[in-house]
């Protein structure tokens, strides 16, 4: 499976679309990476806890994407991207979206 | 009435504190970081990364690969103290400013390296995502952190690799690499 963010593979030729795939995942962090993040927002920097959460969910997303490709018969995903948003307190979506098609 | 103005004190002092201790840490943490990103920065010039779709000699990649870096970060007591006055009168908040730029530069960081880890040379298309996360305090109204997301196509191309290495990295390399 080929994965890209530009409109089409360089090298290859499309020669089927099967329109917009999509993944997402929302998870909620657990009680003890607040605690450790909230004491960190207390000297700033980087949220070493979040920033692992948030790329799980992100790969899951990206993998559930993939899977509904695979079944739809195309070999390669174009213009993927991603979006995070907070959809509740405490919990974040993440979301990926790209083109499905079948590159030679 | 006495016991009040206690209470009163206490406050104040622990608020100090934590401003003291935001602002002394914080400052080392981000000092700290800037050098760390400066020497990454400079490791990976080599690795071009660019938000066109084609760059010369990438018409025929080798291979390609979906590369990302992501990061969250939160800015110090002490400057939440400060962009929380600057509200008052609005304006620019340079604490803010700051950290999103250290945000950004890490992710993108991370990302060249993700693609080096893959073996590639180069990035294309490349694009940056920023998002608040709803803290799970303060009934969602606050900001656990901001993530910066990285991400773009990982290309590897023989004969770009071949320029940029020899420029930069090492002059040894042309003579020993078959082309």
């Amino acid at each position: 499976m080929y994965l890209t963010t530009t409109e089409s593979i360089p090298g290859t030729q499309v020669t089927e679309f099967y329109g917009l795939v999509s993944g997402s995942s929302v998870r909620a962090k657990h009680v003890g990476r607040d605690i450790m993040a909230s004491l960190k927002n207390l000297v700033g920097g980087e949220l070493v806890g979040y920033t692992e959460l948030l790329a799980e969910s992100r790969q899951e997303a990206l993998s559930r994407m993939i899977e509904q490709a695979t079944s739809q018969g195309a070999n390669a995903i174009v213009n993927i991207r991603f979006g995070t948003s907070s959809v509740a307190q405490g919990a974040a979506e993440l979301f990926a979206y790209g083109t499905a098609v079948k590159v030679e | 009435m006495e016991d009040q103005g206690y209470e009163f004190v206490i406050d104040i002092a622990s608020t100090i504190i934590l401003i003291v201790v935001g602002y002394v840490i914080g400052k080392r943490r981000e000092m700290r970081h800037l050098r760390e990103l400066d020497r990454k920065e400079a490791e990976l010039l080599s690795m071009p990364a660019v938000p066109m779709a084609h760059i010369a000699g990438a018409e025929r990649p080798e291979r390609i690969a979906l590369v990302e870096g992501s990061v969250v970060v939160s800015i110090d007591y002490f400057k939440r103290v400060i962009s929380a006055l600057v509200q008052i009168f609005g304006g620019r908040i340079d604490a803010y400013e700051v950290v999103l730029r250290r945000a950004r530069r890490e992710a993108l960081v991370r990302m060249k390296e993700d693609a080096r880890a893959r073996g590639l040379d180069a990035v294309i298309c490349v694009r940056l995502e920023t998002s608040r996360l709803a803290s799970s305090g303060s009934r969602g109204k606050g900001t656990a952190g901001v993530e910066v997301l990285a991400f773009g196509t990982g290309v590897s191309l023989p004969g770009i690799h071949q320029s940029t290495v020899s420029q930069s990295v090492a002059p040894g390399l042309e003579q020993g690499q078959p082309a």
